[in-house]
């Protein structure tokens, strides 16, 4: 309650700023407000506090407390009550890279290792030369990794996609995935929105058509259908197809985002930048995709949070990236019935990166906001 | 010297009326679907001439402005700036517009490019100014609207009549032989529609030409050189402005004036 007794009196504009009252802030305040500030409230903040009772204590006990931490070679370890992660530890490293020899393995340390340093430094703000970093990570990288990952060529052995699996393979697809996506789909966006007859046709054609059908459908064709097309002895490497396949799905999603955010820009933006004399391309790169990037960032991340999470249907044409990788070991006898665990796990390294995506796009969205209220 | 510099020292003051034709529109009719928007315009705009448009709105003056650097597109007649033909032809459009500054009722800013950068991304882009010289001159070109100390701040941040500063210091980077004026003031608040008309007051004595949609009766009886009435998607008046507002010839005008002047 503000106290009255103490109000006072000020001539006309002589008021001072007075703090504000202390039922208005500190934590009390703050509980007031934010947990039991009505009827409703208090009911939810109390069944809230239950679930949490009911479910994070059992769940910890499970996961951690009497859980089995040790190595071995089957299930016979598994001894205590909670979960046995010896299925886990003794299958790691098949999990990270699949069947990647074990000798070649630093190839995809290394390779993985400059990716993600690039990424990072580029995501970094006080980056120094982000230019030849991006230069470096399209230009230069492909290559490299290309390279270190397949080899069979200047001093490196050659190592078949077959072999590839894990989080190494998920990451493979997911990152050219999510690469190849964007400016795809920023150009169907583009397209579809040309004054162009042909294009603009094209693009919409491809973008519901794509859309339209599921990504397994996609990776099926891609590996059962595209061979009868080829002339015979023309092969096209199986990853390959299914990369590509994500790649253009994911672009077909992108194109509408993407367009939404073009929609969202005002009509005089595209005025004001043609009264100072831009072309078409300096208008959509300078004034026109920024905006409508920004206003689409949860959008995109959104896609490429879905985009990684469907490479797991690359099962369909036998291959075992992580989640896979992770059936295979609790179908094989010695581990059999540690399906949760196998499970636990894999989900637990999918949270990791989509919630590191889904933050960082949080992060961006408030680096840009340069306080323009539409 | 850099062409900053030269940019910001602006362009020798032309007086004369009669001087060559900057803007020619012959016989331009303009049709929005069904709707006929403007009706045989003939209007001749000389070298350092200044005009006000006024009129009821719908009256077709801001489709007017607009046909001059083909926001809008006119389907009859002839429309010449400084010698260069309208046409379908995309390097002519790009041609002329790079001649044409144009500010817009709503600023128009790029909100996600700082004050300086908005000032400086045409110059570098489309002139191939180098990008140390484009921030000379656009400083200059701030210090002249008087917000040199608004550069690195984001146009959301500014008041409405900085940002209309803004956006005539950013027209004027590009050197432009004509400035077209579309309602400069009508979307600010009150207290700041002065600052952007004194701005305007001053580019007008530099010698610019200018073609001002407004409804500051004030503002064109001190500067304007010629006030052309329209109404219904034609030009139905035209006089300087003591004959055009202290002797109005049709019953239109007389009617239009009588409600801006006495409300």
């Amino acid at each position: 309650m503000p106290d009255v007794t103490e109000q006072q009196e000020y001539p006309p504009g002589q008021h001072p700023s007075l703090p504000p009252p202390s039922s208005y802030i500190g934590p009390v305040a703050w509980l007031r407000t934010n947990l039991f500030s009505s009827p409703l409230n208090v009911l939810l903040t109390l069944v809230s506090l239950w679930l949490i009772w009911v479910i994070v204590p059992p769940l910890l006990d499970w996961a951690i407390f009497s859980a089995t931490f040790v190595d071995g070679e089957s299930r016979e370890v598994c001894v205590k009550d909670g979960a046995c992660w010896t299925m886990i530890i003794a299958r790691f490293w098949q999990f990270m890279y699949g069947f990647y020899p074990v000798g070649e393995r630093w190839r995809v340390d290394l390779g993985l290792i400059l990716f993600f340093g690039a990424v990072i430094a580029l995501l970094i703000d006080r980056t120094p030369g982000k230019k030849f970093i991006a230069i470096f990570l399209f230009g230069v990288y492909p290559f490299i990794s290309y390279w270190l990952f397949v080899g069979g060529f200047l001093g490196l052995p050659l190592v078949e996609t077959r072999l590839w699996g894990g989080l190494f393979l998920t990451l493979v697809l997911g990152s050219t995935g999510i690469i190849f996506s964007l400016p795809l789909g920023i150009l169907l966006a583009l397209g579809r929105r040309s004054e162009l007859p042909v294009i603009r046709m094209m693009s919409t054609a491809f973008i519901e058509f794509t859309r339209a059908v599921p990504l397994i459908t996609v990776l099926f064709m891609s590996s059962v259908m595209l061979p009868l097309f080829l002339p015979e002895g023309v092969t096209f490497d199986k990853l390959l197809r299914a990369m590509i396949g994500i790649a253009l799905f994911g672009a077909a999603y992108m194109a509408e985002v993407v367009r939404g955010g073009l929609q969202a820009v005002p009509r005089g933006q595209y005025e004001g930048a043609m009264a100072v004399g831009l072309g078409y391309w300096q208008m959509t790169g300078l004034i026109v995709m920024p905006q409508a990037l920004r206003i689409v960032i949860p959008g995109i991340v959104n896609t490429f949070i879905g985009l990684f999470k469907d490479t797991t249907l690359v099962i369909v044409i036998g291959l075992f990236e992580l989640l896979n990788i992770v059936q295979a070991a609790f179908r094989d006898a010695n581990w059999a019935g540690l399906a949760q665990e196998g499970y636990a796990f894999a989900a637990f390294v999918f949270f990791l990166f989509c919630f590191s995506m889904s933050r960082y796009s949080l992060y961006l969205e408030r680096k840009l906001n340069t306080g323009h209220r539409r | 010297m850099s062409n900053g510099a030269q940019a910001a020292q602006g362009r020798i003051p032309e007086t004369s009326t009669a001087g060559d034709p900057m803007i020619q529109m012959i016989g331009v009719h303009k049709w929005f679907g069904q709707f006929h928007v403007l009706r045989n315009i003939d209007l001749t705009v000389h070298r350092g001439e200044r005009i006000v448009i006024c009129g009821p709105s719908g009256s077709g003056k801001s489709t007017l402005i607009r046909c001059v650097n083909r926001l809008e597109e006119h389907q009859k007649g002839r429309i010449i700036v400084d010698g260069i033909e309208l046409t379908n032809d995309l390097k002519h459009i790009e041609q002329v517009r790079r001649e044409v500054g144009m500010v817009f009722q709503h600023f128009n800013l790029f909100p996600h490019l700082t004050v300086l950068e908005n000032l400086t991304l045409a110059p570098i882009w489309v002139r191939k100014m180098p990008k140390r010289d484009a921030e000379q001159a656009a400083m200059l070109y701030l210090d002249r609207v008087k917000i040199p100390e608004q550069a690195l701040k984001y146009p959301g941040q500014l008041s409405g009549g900085q940002q209309q500063r803004v956006a005539i210091a950013r027209s004027l980077c590009m050197n432009p032989k004509v400035m077209l004026f579309d309602e400069p003031t009508s979307a600010l608040d009150p207290e700041m529609i002065k600052e952007v008309l004194d701005v305007m007051i001053e580019l007008a004595e530099t010698g610019m030409t200018m073609i001002v949609v407004t409804h500051e009766m004030g503002f064109a009886r001190t500067v304007a050189d010629r006030v052309i009435f329209m109404d219904g998607g034609e030009i139905i008046e035209q006089n300087a402005p003591d004959a055009f507002f202290n002797n109005p010839k049709s019953d239109r005008t007389k009617l239009f004036l009588s409600q801006i002047l006495h409300h």
